[in-house]
């Protein structure tokens, strides 16, 4: 079992007074407590049991404008002293910064809203067993599939978060991941792929078999890729990486990169940065959702934002620092987005593999080619071919490329919006991005 | 006594009996105890924005049958919670019955030296040295925007107990110094990047002429990157220069062949021991035994003594690289791979510093055959799917070449490979082999392990260059 609020509330209110005592003007102060339990199997047979116990404390005190952080595993009170002592030692040393501070205080989070994101349920491993034996078994109905690995994780946490002027608030998470990896073999070679499901409760696992059938499914498909000559062609990103364009989006108006003048995206409030029908919504309390939480890692309460309304850039990823060298107020987004998606689009998926004679839709990126200061963007990539709306031969060994400048103005959404990850997003259409390859 | 029993409620001999009474019908095993501390203070925007230190105690129980590992780690050193992991260990593999693998190899050598480089160096003296780094970067002119500089430092102890009692111990240190640069001129903005590192103090580092350098290089690459035009697109010629440049190596080779991925035959390399996959002249080594490099290790994480590991000898796969589990499965022998990030991760066969050996050619004589083509002499991340083989990386900083002469920078590409046959596409092997600067950090299913690489100058006869101009 996890701890409990009280265990973890006694200890964060004993550091805040231990570091007053010793000299802090402020304290904030993070204690958590997690178990997580994996089991892995690997071809039908079990192949690993993981569980994890972890504690961790983290602890930041300021004196005047100075300010330093400690983090430890170790939560004894004597250890806990050590750490005060060595932390305010550090802050004393370390030069004054005029926009070091808490959080204002009316910006913290009042109440604890109920988000159902914790489900007590404990999962035996013999459970979990069953249930990936169930996921590869329906792997190995592709019958290209060589071998399977497979794992589920059940992750429990508790947690609270106090500062000295007077916060003391936390909440309880779980999550339970399945995820599935399947080869599949020819007489030439060999391709993998996977497919996963994270939910915050047991019961919304409605059908794990789907994930070894997709996994195997999509491995088998890779086989026989082809190289395809050098083109400027559109790309259709799969569901599984369209919520990358997001993931950059989320990065390039975090305040930090805005007000050290590092993102692509800077100066652009009220401009339009996307297509103009497309909105971008940063919602943090969608029940049960896997980026949803009650308040941001300072405790400031985030209402749901449009990041991005019909095109327009209307609000930055705001924390309390960065956000006073802003002159803005922070937005609760000191960790950055939520559950962060697209608002769908109007065509079906089929009209968008349509909506020109031949398009490119990946289905896998790899590396990590994107520059945030200059929006540059390089991946290598992996799909398959697109002609006349129909799926034809897969591709491999290619990079898409460009600038996010354009690519933001040149995307088409689908409307297949589901909410699977913290962050998602609709398949989607990039006009005139360029294939490197033959 | 061992320290790592210090503040806890249990004796070494209660230790040594639940380790003997959990792994005796086990094929491996071993209860792994890890004191780790590190420090990272970092300069950013004029400001020292972030002074941190943490400190984690805790401990990794772990059996091995068959090929079934069961795992439990906690931070709670204590008995309660030390029989907790044992019960869970004895519960996933009650349906098995090993025969406990004593033999484990012995070494005396060491490739760093017993220190702390955090409490080594006082605060004051390194956020001083920050400061003198910000204030000669920005002396550089007005084009510079931003500076972030840091240090980071870590000291690990790890302590290993096997069934039969015996007892292996290591400890750790790990530096590093990062130079980041945000040039702007005429509306463009560009980085540039450079650090160094190791196993050793912050005293090299602290030297004027070595953080000079640093900077300096960071300053360049960001200055280059100003005056860089677009990529090419498609496939080309590329040069490699020496040094960091050998991630490529890591990403095509190194992680193909890795001991599990082929006792598991999901990577590409399996079924080509003895065979040849590179070019003649192509040697390349996996060295754990390097003095105070950043990838080099004393004893692994499973106490095996490190090696310098031959993995391709003249074109030929002669070796992967292995932990105890996929040895043992393998009939063969650990190369001191076993590595994990933390107690909180189990053993995998992991890259320590993997190696390109000199050749005869000079990097001249490589630029001078290439009519077009890209040369390639520094990079950022790469990534590889090693069961199709493909690998990425991106440049930071490239040219291109015309007529066997290098022209304009180009903008960071991604290059795009296959593994199992870009070692056959290397036609020059350089005379000039060199380390990286000690930047390397490789990761794998979720774990960080620091690394190195090196290798001479290469060329490439083809290679697919990620770039926009068609």
């Amino acid at each position: 079992m996890v701890k409990d609020q009280e265990y973890l509330t006694n200890i964060a209110n004993k550091t805040i007074e231990l570091s007053k005592q010793l000299g802090a003007t402020d304290t904030s102060v993070h204690v958590a407590h997690s178990i997580s339990e994996t089991v892995n199997l690997r071809n039908k047979k079990l192949d690993e049991s993981n569980r994890s116990d972890s504690f961790a404390i983290s602890i930041t005190t300021y004196i005047g404008k100075k300010k330093s952080t400690i983090s430890s595993s170790n939560l004894s009170d004597d250890n806990v002293k050590t750490l005060i002592e060595r932390c305010i030692g550090t802050t004393k040393i370390t030069p004054d910064d005029e926009l070091n501070s808490l959080p204002e205080k009316n910006l913290m989070a009042k109440e604890i809203e109920d988000l159902n994101l914790f489900d007590g349920n404990h999962i035996p491993n013999d459970k979990k067993i069953n249930i990936l034996e169930e996921v590869e078994n329906t792997a190995y109905e592709e019958s290209k599939i060589i071998n399977t690995e497979t794992d589920f994780t059940e992750n429990k946490s508790n947690f609270v978060l106090g500062n000295s002027s007077g916060f003391m608030k936390g909440y309880k998470t779980s999550s339970f991941n399945i995820s599935c990896v399947a080869v599949a073999k020819n007489e030439n070679q060999m391709e993998r792929d996977y497919d996963f499901i994270s939910k915050r409760h047991f019961e919304d696992i409605q059908n794990p078999r789907e994930i070894g059938k997709n996994a195997a499914f999509n491995a088998a498909q890779k086989l026989n890729p082809k190289k395809i000559k050098s083109e400027k062609i559109g790309i259709i990103f799969d569901k599984k990486i369209s919520r990358g364009i997001l993931g950059v989006l989320s990065n390039a108006i975090a305040a930090g990169a805005i007000a050290r003048g590092t993102s692509f995206l800077k100066n652009k409030i009220e401009h339009e940065v996307f297509s103009k029908s497309l909105n971008v919504i940063d919602d943090p309390k969608i029940k049960k959702g896997l980026g949803s939480r009650n308040f941001d890692s300072e405790g400031v309460e985030g209402a749901s934002l449009k990041l991005i309304e019909d095109g327009i850039l209307k609000s930055y990823l705001i924390d309390t620092y960065y956000g006073k060298k802003l002159n803005l107020k922070s937005n609760g987004r000191s960790n950055g987005s939520s559950n962060l998606y697209f608002e769908n689009g109007t065509v079906s998926v089929d009209e968008l593999l349509k909506s020109n004679n031949r398009n490119l839709y990946i289905t896998e990126t790899i590396g990590h080619g994107t520059n945030l200061v200059t929006g540059d963007y390089s991946v290598g990539a992996n799909g398959f071919m697109v002609e006349s709306g129909e799926i034809t031969n897969p591709i491999s060994e290619i990079t898409i490329a460009g600038n996010f400048n354009d690519i933001f103005k040149n995307i088409t959404l689908a409307n297949d919006l589901e909410f699977k990850f913290s962050t998602n997003s609709p398949t989607l259409l990039v006009e005139g991005m360029v294939v490197a390859g033959r | 006594m061992s320290k790592f029993l210090k503040n806890s409620d249990l004796e070494l001999i209660d230790v040594e009996n639940i380790v003997s009474n959990t792994l005796n019908n086990c094929d491996d095993g071993e209860l792994y105890l890890e004191n780790s501390k590190s420090e990272t203070i970092l300069l950013d925007d004029n400001k020292i924005k972030n002074s941190s230190y943490s400190a984690d105690l805790g401990y990794g129980f772990r059996a091995i049958t068959d090929e079934v590992i069961a795992y439990s780690h906690s931070n709670d050193i204590s008995k309660d919670s030390l029989k907790k992991s044992s019960e869970n260990l004895k519960d996933t593999l009650k349906s098995k019955k090993g025969s406990y693998n004593h033999e484990i190899p012995k070494s005396n050598n060491k490739y760093y030296k017993d220190l702390n480089p955090i409490e080594d160096k006082s605060q004051d003296s390194k956020i001083k040295i920050l400061n003198q780094v910000n204030d000669y970067v920005r002396s550089k002119g007005e084009i510079v925007r931003q500076v972030t500089t840091s240090f980071s430092g870590e000291y690990k102890e790890i302590e290993i107990i096997r069934s039969n009692g015996e007892i292996l111990n290591d400890v750790r240190p790990l530096v590093r110094f990062n130079v980041s640069v945000v040039l702007e001129k005429n509306g463009k903005k560009e980085t540039g990047v450079y650090g160094i590192g190791g196993r050793q103090s912050y005293d090299h580092y602290l030297d004027d002429q070595n953080w000079k350098h640093v900077c300096d290089e960071a300053f360049r690459i960001a200055d280059v990157n100003l005056n860089s035009k677009p990529a090419p697109a498609g496939e080309m010629k590329v040069v490699l220069g020496p040094g960091w440049p050998a991630i490529l190596i890591h990403e095509a080779i190194g992680h193909g062949l890795e001991g599990d991925f082929n006792r598991k035959k999901t990577s590409a390399f399996y079924n080509l021991m003895g065979e040849k996959v590179a070019s003649d002249g192509v040697t390349i080594v996996d060295d754990g035994t390097i003095n105070n490099r950043r990838g080099s290790l004393t004893i692994d994480d499973e106490g095996t003594p490190t090696e310098n590991t031959v993995l391709i000898e003249n074109g030929v796969l002669k070796n992967f690289m292995q932990d105890r589990l996929n040895a043992r499965l393998m009939n063969t022998k650990s190369t001191g791979s076993g590595r994990r990030e933390s107690y909180k991760h189990i053993v995998l066969p992991r890259m320590r510093n993997t190696m390109m050996l000199n050749g005869k050619y000079t990097q001249e004589e490589m630029i001078k055959s290439v009519d077009k083509g890209i040369f390639a002499v520094s990079f950022g991340g790469g990534q590889v799917d090693i069961t199709s083989g493909k690998f990425v990386f991106n440049c930071t900083e490239a040219y291109e070449i015309t007529n066997g002469k290098i022209g304009s920078p180009i903008k960071g590409a991604t290059l795009i490979g296959d593994g199992p046959s870009i070692l056959k596409e290397v036609s020059m092997v350089g005379n000039d082999m060199k380390l990286d600067p000690g930047i390397g950090t490789c990761g794998k299913a979720g774990q960080g392990v620091p690394v190195g690489v090196a290798q001479p100058s290469i060329l490439i006869n083809k290679m697919t260059v990620g770039g926009t101009q068609l």
